[in-house]
């Protein structure tokens, strides 16, 4: 009987794994496979045209770049709010302060907040503001969407380094100051993952951006003008009955797909090499 | 408000009750399908798949997380509604077009699968080994020492995954937007359309300023959605903690 139910469990529990893993090839090879007849160079080289959302000419590069700039803006952001954060919690203040705690179980609960919240609430805060839908209200509302994620990639890998370094530093007779710059020095690979984890999440993010950064059909040159999304272009195209404007949209898909992948593939990368040369 | 029925904004009625109903039907049936199929999965990651096949399914896994929510929805679209309306429905009702409860309770499934697999990861892995080695050494077969100890030990992890994993479920809007139809009226089966909580915000967030009491209606919609997200993760956090402190003495 033991060894039975032990078998039929084991068979339970390959099947569901084999269930997960075969979900995410599905996706992946739906999206290629449905992508690939529409994706040509002038989806990637050209701006929408006259008539592009009836299925005349043109590409998406403008959504290509207005999210690129989006996710690069919001990371780089929310990377120079983000340091201060964790040093803060994890150099400055002494281990036993009720503070650390707070903060990092703040943080555990705006990951949890779903992306459509921070977009009403940037929503209302780019009225406040006086802000028209623009670049700077997607960049400003993704931060918002990738800061926790950010410090708590960040503070798990600070929370790695030994702790004999930071006393081999302060025995050298160095200020916190200089034994942050340590610490970061320490854990640069883990500030690259959280960038890179940061970008991906921001890249695929619709929901943020839906009333903060509009659509525009051009490339924005500035930070008070709209800017298209992929994850956006994505919705919006195959929303139409159109065929051709269908195809598109997966295109579209595969092209935010082969981003989020390439970012994926290099973090992992990466983050190998960094680490060879920790303690 | 909460408990009104009908949704129609320039009458100044604006009943949630099919929104909530709606939002409930979807997340609890995600957790449904999601939860046995990532239990099962986590202990056979944690408890018996050899390190290579552990090594290269958990990349794999992450890789899901990785994947934007417009893109399950691209492939909502192209494949489980189109699935439901021509092979599941024909089977219960006499016409469907796929758009359903059912369509956003399986992409939602699969986008928290690395959720819930994550955190019962963390939850085995908190479990002390010693444990594992006396019920073994007492004779148990493994299938028995992790029914037994390890399951019985991770009972309260299990329970804060599945409180986060309906709170990320509650939230996530794209997807779900796409494939489970957005009729503003309460389902009643797995196969009706539905229309959830961040659906509507979304979709109805550029003409809001248009008529009065509409944005601030919205507004609540999202600030109910917030406080739901937040108390869940409280207890999940809350219960997550407690067990880790627990084992560490």
């Amino acid at each position: 009987m033991r060894k039975v139910e032990e078998f039929i469990f084991k068979i339970l529990m390959k099947a569901a794994t084999l269930v997960i893993l075969l979900c995410l090839f599905s996706i992946l090879i739906t999206i290629v496979w449905k992508g690939l007849p529409s994706l040509n160079w002038d989806m990637v080289s050209r701006i929408p045209e006259g008539g592009f959302y009836i299925g005349k000419e043109g590409g998406i590069l403008n959504a290509i770049l207005g999210s690129l700039y989006i996710a690069g803006g919001a990371s780089f952001l929310s990377l120079i709010i983000s340091i201060p954060i964790v040093l803060y919690i994890n150099v400055y203040l002494p281990k036993k302060s009720p503070i650390i705690k707070l903060v990092r179980s703040s943080y555990d609960i705006l990951f949890g907040v779903p992306s459509i919240v921070y977009g009403a609430f940037g929503f209302t805060l780019m009225i406040a503001l006086g802000l028209k839908t623009s670049l700077l209200a997607g960049i400003i509302t993704v931060t918002f969407l990738v800061i926790p994620i950010m410090v708590r990639t960040m503070d798990e890998v600070m929370q790695l380094v030994p702790k004999e370094l930071n006393d081999a530093v302060y025995s050298l007779g160095a200020t916190r100051w200089e034994t942050s710059l340590v610490i970061l020095r320490q854990v640069a690979p883990g500030i690259l993952t959280a960038i890179l984890l940061s970008f991906g999440r921001g890249i695929g993010d619709a929901a943020c951006v839906l009333f903060t950064s509009g659509y525009t059909d051009s490339i924005p040159t500035s930070l008070s003008q709209p800017a298209a999304t992929l994850p956006l272009a994505i919705f919006f195209q195959l929303g139409s009955p159109m065929e051709e404007v269908q195809g598109r949209a997966y295109a579209a898909a595969l092209i935010l797909t082969i981003i989020v992948l390439l970012i994926n593939i290099t973090s992992r990368i990466l983050n190998n090499k960094l680490s060879k040369h920790k303690i | 408000m909460i408990s009104g029925e009908s949704w129609m904004p320039l009458r100044k009625e604006f009943g949630f009750y099919p929104f909530i109903m709606g939002t409930i039907w979807v997340t609890v049936l995600a957790v449904l399908i999601s939860f046995p199929l990532c239990l099962l999965t986590s202990i056979y990651i944690s408890e018996y798949a050899p390190g290579p096949i552990r090594r290269a399914v958990i990349p794999l896994i992450e890789l899901l997380a990785g994947v934007p929510p417009v893109v399950y929805g691209v492939w909502g679209v192209l494949t489980v509604v189109p699935l439901i309306a021509d092979h599941i429905a024909p089977h219960f009702v006499s016409y469907s077009t796929g758009y359903s409860v059912l369509a956003g309770g399986i992409i939602l499934a699969i986008m928290i699968f690395p959720l819930i697999i994550s955190i019962l990861g963390e939850v085995f892995s908190a479990i002390p080994q010693e444990l594992r080695d006396a019920s073994l050494s007492l004779g148990a077969s493994k299938w028995q020492t992790t029914k037994l100890v390890v399951l019985r030990k991770a009972v309260p992890g299990i329970f804060a995954a599945i409180v986060l994993a309906l709170s990320r479920a509650l939230g996530e809007t794209i997807a779900v937007l796409m494939v489970c139809g957005n009729i503003a009226l309460a389902p009643h089966s797995v196969l009706d359309s539905c229309y959830p909580l961040p659906a509507l915000i979304a979709n109805n967030y550029g003409e809001m300023m248009s008529i009065p009491l509409y944005d601030s209606a919205l507004m609540l919609a999202a600030f109910i959605l917030f406080l739901i997200i937040i108390v869940f993760n409280l207890i999940s956090r809350t219960t997550l903690s407690w067990m880790e402190k627990r084992f560490k003495l």
